[in-house]
C-alpha cells in the first residue's frame, strides 16, 4: 500500500510477493497508464454522447443548454480516444494492419472499424447537420480565417432554406438514433477487450461490457455537468438550475444502475469464489485499497450517490447555490471515480500473477510513455480541443 | 412484365450464392498459402508443415531442475537479458500439515528464480518438514484452441500447421493482448524487437530434423519431443503415451493444451 505512495516521489525498485512466472516478474506491467485512459476517454465519448442524445432522440427539453456542448465534448474526447492506444503499441507505424489485415476472431481488431464508424458516421455527420444552418450563417457575418473556417465547413451547401433545415433536422434525428446504439457498441466493446480474457480471472467476466457502459453513462454524464459548469463560471453566465437538476438527475439515476450491476458482479465473485477468487480478493482488500475501496467504492460511488440522492428527495428546500456546489463536486468526485475503476480493472487485473500465487507492485514513473506526465498530458489533450471547439462552435448568445 | 427482371435478379443471387461458396475455400487456401510462406521463413527451402504435427511432452518424474533446458533456449534463440523466458523450471515445494491442524497438506511454496537456469536456493523449510518437492518445465503449451492467436488484432501470431504456434516479428504490431490472453504465462514482449516473442519449438531446428535445444540438452529425458505424423520405432512420445496417466495445464480455460505432463500435483498451474 505504502509503494503506491512512495511510487509518486521516489523510486522503489519492483518487488513480488509469493510465485510470479517469470515473464511476469517486469518492472512494469505490460499495459500501463495509458491502456488505463483509453476505456477512460472513450466511455467519456460514449456517456457524453448519450448525454446529447437524451435531448436529440428522448426530447428532454430541460437539457437543450447542454446539447450542443455535449456533442462537441464526445467529438473532442472522440479524436484523442486512440492516441493513448497507438501509443503503447511495440510498433505504432504498423498500427493500419489492424484495418488493412484484421484478424476476425480478435476484440481488438474490430476497434478500428467501430471507432472509424463511430467518428465518420455517426459524430462528424451529426454534428454536421447540426449547424449546417449556423456555419452558413457564421460565413457570411465573419471575416478573416474564422470566416474561412466556417465557408470550409460549408462544404459550399449553402441552401438554408426551410425544407432543407427541416432535412437537417431529420438526418440529425436519424444518426442520434444511430449513434446510441454506436455508442454502446463503442463502449461495451472496449469492455469486451478485457471480458475476452478468459486467462484473467479479474477480467474474464460476461459483465464487463455492461459495466463498462455504464459507467461510461455515468462518467460522460458527469462531464458534461462539469463541462457545463465550468464554462458558465468561465463566462459569467447563470447556471440553468433546471438544466442542471435534470441533469443531476439523469446521473443519479445512471449511478444506480451503474453500482447495481457493478455490485452483481461483486456479489458473483463473491458468492461463486472461483479458483481466482482468494487472490482478486487480496487484491481489493490490499493492493487496491486506496483506488478501489476509496476511490471507486467510497468517494467515487457511495458519497456521490447520497449527495444526488438528497437532492432527488428535498432538491427544493436546497438553496441554488448549495444545488450547484452538490453537483459539481458530485461530478469531479464521480470523474475521479470511473478513472479509479479503469485503473483497478486495467492494472489491478495486471497485479496478480497468473499462476495466482502472487502478487506484483506497480512502479508508476513520471517520466516516459507510461508515466504520469504523459497521462496528464493525454487528459488535458481533449480539454484544449474542446477549448478551441468552444471557441469556434459556441458562441455565447448561442449556448443551447 | 415482372418475370424477367425478377429472373435476373434470382440469377444474379443465384451467381452470387456460388460465388460465395466458391470464395470461400479460396480464401482458406489463400490463408494457407500465406500461413505456409511465413511457416518456412524460419525453415529450409521444401519444407512441408503440412507433413508433420511436431508435439512435446514432460515427464516431470524425471526432471532434476538442472535448469540446462532454460539456459540452451536462452542461448540458442537469443532471448533478453532479465525476466524473459521461453521455457523455464518450477520448483514446487508442498510441506506436511502442521502436527494437530487436521489438514492433508501443508503450504505449497513456489520458486523460479531466474527461469531456474542458476538453480535454486536452499528450501525454505526444514528438510523433514517436505512432503512432496518437484520441478516442473514450462513452456508454450500448443494449445488447440489457443486464446493467444484469438485475441491477436492482426493475426501476426497463428497455429501452424505442423501444431507449432508462431510469431511473424514482422507484422506483430506489439499491442501485448497476445501476452494477456495466455493463461501460462509463456509470452513476453521482448525490449529488443518490441513485439511478442515464444516459444517455437526451436523452429529453425525442428524443421531440419534436430530437436529443440531443450530437449537436446536435458540430461534426464524429461523432456519428450515427436512427430505425431511420422512416428518411428521405439518412438519416446508414443512410449510416453503409452505408458504415462497424463495431464494437462489449467484444462478448465478449455485451451486443450498438446503439452501433457506426467508425474504433476494438482497444485501446478
Amino acid at each position: 500500500m505504502t509503494n503506491e505512495l512512495t511510487n509518486i516521489v521516489q523510486v522503489v525498485m519492483p518487488h513480488f510477493e509469493g510465485y510470479v512466472y517469470p515473464n511476469e516478474a517486469t518492472q512494469q506491467p505490460l499495459w500501463g497508464i495509458l491502456i488505463v485512459l483509453y476505456p477512460y476517454i472513450t466511455g467519456l465519448v460514449a456517456g457524453a454522447f448519450i448525454m446529447a442524445s437524451l435531448v436529440r432522440v428522448f426530447n428532454v427539453k430541460a437539457l437543450e443548454p447542454v446539447y450542443r456542448l455535449s456533442m462537441l465534448t464526445a467529438f473532442a474526447f472522440l479524436l484523442c480516444a486512440p492516441l493513448p492506444l497507438l501509443f503503447h503499441l511495440g510498433h505504432p507505424e504498423r498500427c493500419f494492419e489492424v484495418m488493412m489485415t484484421p484478424h476476425l476472431t480478435s476484440p481488438m481488431a474490430i476497434f478500428g472499424f467501430v471507432y472509424a464508424w463511430y467518428l465518420m458516421a455517426v459524430l462528424l455527420l451529426e454534428l454536421w447537420f447540426d449547424y449546417r444552418r449556423d456555419f452558413v450563417g457564421w460565413s457570411e457575418s465573419t471575416s478573416g480565417f474564422k470566416g474561412i473556417l466556417y465557408r470550409l465547413f460549408t462544404v459550399g451547401v449553402t441552401d438554408v432554406s426551410e425544407p432543407a433545415v427541416q432535412l437537417d433536422h431529420k438526418i440529425g434525428h436519424i444518426l442520434s438514433v444511430v449513434g446510441i446504439p454506436s455508442a454502446f457498441l463503442l463502449h461495451g466493446y472496449v469492455g469486451f477487450i478485457f471480458g475476452s480474457v478468459k486467462a484473467n480471472p479479474w477480467w474474464g467476466n460476461a459483465l464487463m461490457p455492461i459495466i463498462f457502459i455504464m459507467s461510461a453513462m455515468v462518467s460522460g454524464i458527469a462531464l458534461c455537468v462539469f463541462n457545463y459548469m465550468v464554462l458558465s463560471w468561465i463566462r459569467r453566465k447563470t447556471v440553468d438550475m433546471k438544466c442542471l437538476d435534470v441533469m443531476g438527475m439523469y446521473l443519479f439515476y445512471a449511478l444506480v444502475m451503474d453500482t447495481a450491476i457493478e455490485g452483481l458482479d461483486w456479489i458473483h465473485r463473491i458468492y461463486s469464489a472461483e479458483e481466482g477468487f482468494r487472490v482478486i480478493q487480496y487484491m481489493a482488500r490490499v493492493k487496491l485499497f486506496y483506488t478501489l475501496s476509496l476511490g471507486q467504492v467510497a468517494f467515487g460511488t457511495l458519497v456521490p450517490l447520497i449527495l444526488l440522492g438528497v437532492l432527488q428527495l428535498v432538491r427544493r428546500r436546497v438553496p441554488e447555490l448549495q444545488r450547484r456546489r452538490m453537483y459539481f463536486s458530485s461530478a469531479m468526485l464521480i470523474l475521479v471515480g470511473v478513472l479509479a475503476m479503469r485503473w483497478n480493472v486495467v492494472i489491478g487485473g495486471q497485479l496478480f500473477s497468473k499462476s495466482l500465487r502472487g502478487i506484483m507492485s506497480y512502479k508508476m514513473e513520471f517520466a516516459g510513455l507510461e508515466g504520469w506526465f504523459m497521462g496528464v498530458v493525454l487528459l488535458c489533450l481533449p480539454f484544449v480541443i474542446l477549448t478551441v471547439f468552444v471557441k469556434l462552435f459556441l458562441s455565447e448568445h448561442d449556448q443551447r | 412484365m415482372n418475370k424477367p427482371v425478377s429472373r435476373r435478379s434470382l440469377l444474379g443471387k443465384i451467381g452470387a450464392a456460388v460465388a460465395g461458396v466458391l470464395a470461400a475455400p479460396a480464401a482458406k487456401a489463400a490463408k494457407a498459402v500465406v500461413q505456409r510462406v511465413l511457416v518456412t521463413a524460419e525453415a529450409p527451402k521444401g519444407y512441408d508443415p503440412t507433413q508433420h504435427k511436431w508435439v512435446m511432452a514432460i515427464d516431470a518424474n524425471r526432471c532434476i531442475g538442472c535448469g540446462f533446458c532454460a539456459e540452451a533456449c536462452k542461448k540458442e534463440n537469443h532471448v533478453p537479458e532479465g525476466p524473459y523466458f521461453r521455457t523455464w523450471v518450477e520448483r514446487y515445494i508442498i510441506t506436511k500439515p502442521k502436527p494437530g491442524s487436521s489438514a492433508a497438506r501443508g503450504e505449497t511454496l513456489v520458486d523460479c528464480p531466474n527461469g531456474g537456469i542458476n538453480g535454486y536456493p536452499e528450501a525454505p523449510v526444514p528438510k523433514e518438514d517436505i512432503q512432496h518437492s518437484f520441478f516442473v518445465p514450462k513452456l508454450c503449451n500448443l494449445c488447440q484452441h489457443s486464446p493467444c492467436t484469438q485475441v491477436c488484432p492482426v493475426g501476426a501470431t497463428f497455429d501452424a500447421p505442423d501444431g507449432a504456434v508462431l510469431i511473424d516479428p514482422t507484422y506483430c504490431i506489439g499491442c501485448g493482448f497476445c501476452i494477456q490472453a495466455c493463461p501460462y504465462g509463456c509470452r513476453f514482449l521482448s525490449p529488443v524487437t518490441k513485439t511478442a516473442e515464444k516459444c517455437t519449438l526451436c523452429y529453425h531446428r525442428i524443421t531440419r530434423g534436430l530437436k529443440p535445444a531443450c530437449v537436446e540438452v536435458c540430461p534426464t529425458q524429461a523432456r519428450i519431443f515427436g512427430d505425431l505424423k511420422h512416428p518411428v520405432p521405439d518412438d519416446p512420445i508414443q512410449q510416453f503415451y503409452q505408458n504415462n496417466l497424463v495431464e494437462a495445464l489449467k484444462p478448465h480455460l478449455g485451451t486443450e493444451p498438446r503439452v501433457f505432463y506426467a508425474g504433476i500435483d494438482k497444485e501446478v498451474r
